[in-house]
């Protein structure tokens, strides 16, 4: 069975908890005392990850860490669909890669002004908002250029994919970072999209879809 | 925004951080009230606090006479910048050998101390932002509970209250009716008191202490005070992380930051019968710090 080494308050665990949720498998958590007890900087598990990150997954005797490349690993594992990662469209993964590394530059400002905030980290908080809003700029500029044409999603597919799951967790956690999301409507409708695919299940923090359009 | 000028809240002992989580000799910097303070607690476990300084690297360069007061208890370091009273507020159980100790988590929370401690009291919230921990529909409505203002003891009582959990502690096996007693012994502190899933005729004890960095910004300390043999600390911690990062947003979008003490300003809906007491007992005392003080 998988093992997901997690912290129940960071994003990136969420953001591998989010897709085996949607995928329907199972997994097995060893909690992380990421905070206070900085038990991702200990001895021994430094030997699973020497950068001293979360995630980390273990799976068949793989070892495997950072949350973008957990994702392409599982979904091109567990998901016979081929929806989240799509192996056999070459255009697709080029513009799901592209927005993977996106996702690793939100964390690095949207998630890193959290982490000044609620846990006191010792950052720029001015450069890591300010970073955060230019990469929210592009994504809603983009994500409003799909809605025109009739698309739901980051990436040029009628589904969602990884790209998708590894934006959204520090995108609703960016308040707790001082990072208000009113400027950004095409980004807030997306994220409600987000909740409303089937198997979304919430992280501390992040909420449920409201009722109002549940039904439809 | 002015520094501190409320000589109630200048005068109470406030805590500035987890002794378990002070490295013995390390100087730890924070703010209390808009001042910046440096603290270190000895090999000893003898904290000392004052005002930061460029001279001073370490508690060993402050002459006693810029010390503030200083004292370690329920595993946090307490100061003052007034004249604080010779006692802290009692919780006695923290002496009680068999149970956990442990500071759950340090927050920064961009609320003001009075907002966190009346959603602390509300359990009108569970069921919708607990769920399925706290609370869950059906089950939402609170019902009714005594509370006082002891005059002796100088704080509020919630006493009789009832509310089902479907998952109320690391230690629960499933859902149950859990009696709770919330104690508010500081402007800024509370303490619960709730039924302990594995012995029936004692109560686990939370509480959470709020450092006012300024009206409007805390650290909120979560001190757990538990009966349960078999949980690793770390799970312990994690279930009440859970919990609290589930409050952080709904604290952060409460509007306006800092609470209305004039008996008009919110519905009842929003202030229920602990919060009235609690609004009341500030305005008593005279509390302006983090709050909108009622026209006079
Ligand atoms: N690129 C990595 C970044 C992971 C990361 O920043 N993890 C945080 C927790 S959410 C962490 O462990 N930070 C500790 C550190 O960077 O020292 C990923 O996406 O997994
Ligand atoms: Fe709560």
């Amino acid at each position: 069975m998988i093992t997901l080494y997690d912290y129940e308050l960071s994003g990136n665990c969420y953001k591998l908890r989010l897709l085996m949720s949607f995928l329907g498998i199972d997994h097995k958590t060893v909690p992380i005392d990421f905070y206070p007890g900085r038990e991702h900087k200990s001895e021994w598990f430094l030997k699973l990850n020497p950068l001293g990150q979360l995630p980390v997954i273990e799976d068949d005797g793989l070892i495997l860490r950072d949350a973008q490349a957990i994702l392409v690993y599982l979904a091109s594992k567990y998901d016979p669909s081929g929806k989240w990662y799509p192996r056999d469209n070459p255009a697709l993964l080029g513009e799901i890669s592209q927005w993977l590394a996106f996702a690793d530059g939100i964390t690095a400002t949207a998630s890193a002004a959290r982490l000044h905030d609620a846990l006191f980290y010792d950052f720029d908080i001015d450069a890591a908002r300010a970073g955060a809003h230019r990469l929210f700029r592009i994504l809603d500029e983009h994500l409003w250029f799909g809605e025109q044409q009739g698309r739901d999603w980051i990436c040029s597919a009628a589904h969602p994919t990884i790209a998708d799951i590894a934006c959204f967790p520090y995108i609703m956690l960016s308040e707790e970072g001082g990072i208000p999301r009113q400027d950004y409507p095409a980004i807030r409708r997306w994220c409600d999209r987000v909740k409303r695919i089937k198997g979304f299940i919430v992280m501390s923090g992040v909420f449920p879809a409201g009722p109002a359009r549940a039904a439809a | 925004m002015a520094k501190c000028s409320d000589t109630v809240i200048l005068n109470l002992w406030h805590p500035v951080g987890a002794i378990a989580e002070a490295a013995p000799g390390a100087v730890q910097e924070t703010v209390l009230l808009e001042e910046r303070l440096s603290f270190q607690v000895g090999v000893d476990g003898e904290p000392v606090v004052w005002r930061s300084r460029p001279d001073a690297r370490g508690a060993d360069q402050v002459p006693a006479a810029d010390r503030l007061p200083a004292r370690g208890a329920y595993g946090y370091v307490w100061t003052s910048l007034g004249s604080p009273p010779a006692d802290l507020f009692p919780i006695p159980e923290y002496a009680e050998p068999d149970r956990r100790r442990l500071n759950a988590a340090t927050f920064g929370v961009n609320v003001s101390a009075p907002r966190a401690i009346e959603n602390f009291l509300d359990m009108g919230h569970f069921p919708y932002v607990h769920t399925d921990i706290l609370g869950a529909e059906p089950h939402t409505e609170v019902k009714e509970y005594d509370v006082e203002i002891s005059v002796d003891r100088d704080e509020i009582l919630a006493t009789r209250c009832r509310f089902f959990q479907p998952m109320a502690s690391t230690a629960s096996d499933g859902g149950a009716d859990v009696d709770y007693v919330y104690r508010v012994p500081h402007p800024y502190c509370s303490v619960l008191y709730k039924s302990s899933p594995v012995d029936e005729s004692r109560r686990d004890v939370i509480a959470i202490f709020l450092q006012p960095l300024d009206q409007e910004h805390v650290r909120a300390h979560l001190l757990l005070c538990v009966l349960d043999e078999n949980s690793e600390d770390k799970v312990i911690k994690r279930f009440q992380q859970t919990i609290f990062g589930q409050d952080k947003p709904i604290l952060e979008n409460q509007f306006p930051k800092r609470l209305p003490l004039d008996p008009r300003a919110e519905t009842p809906i929003r202030a229920d019968k602990s919060a009235i007491a609690y609004r009341r007992w500030l305005s008593q005392k005279g509390v302006t710090y983090g709050v909108i003080p009622a026209a006079a």
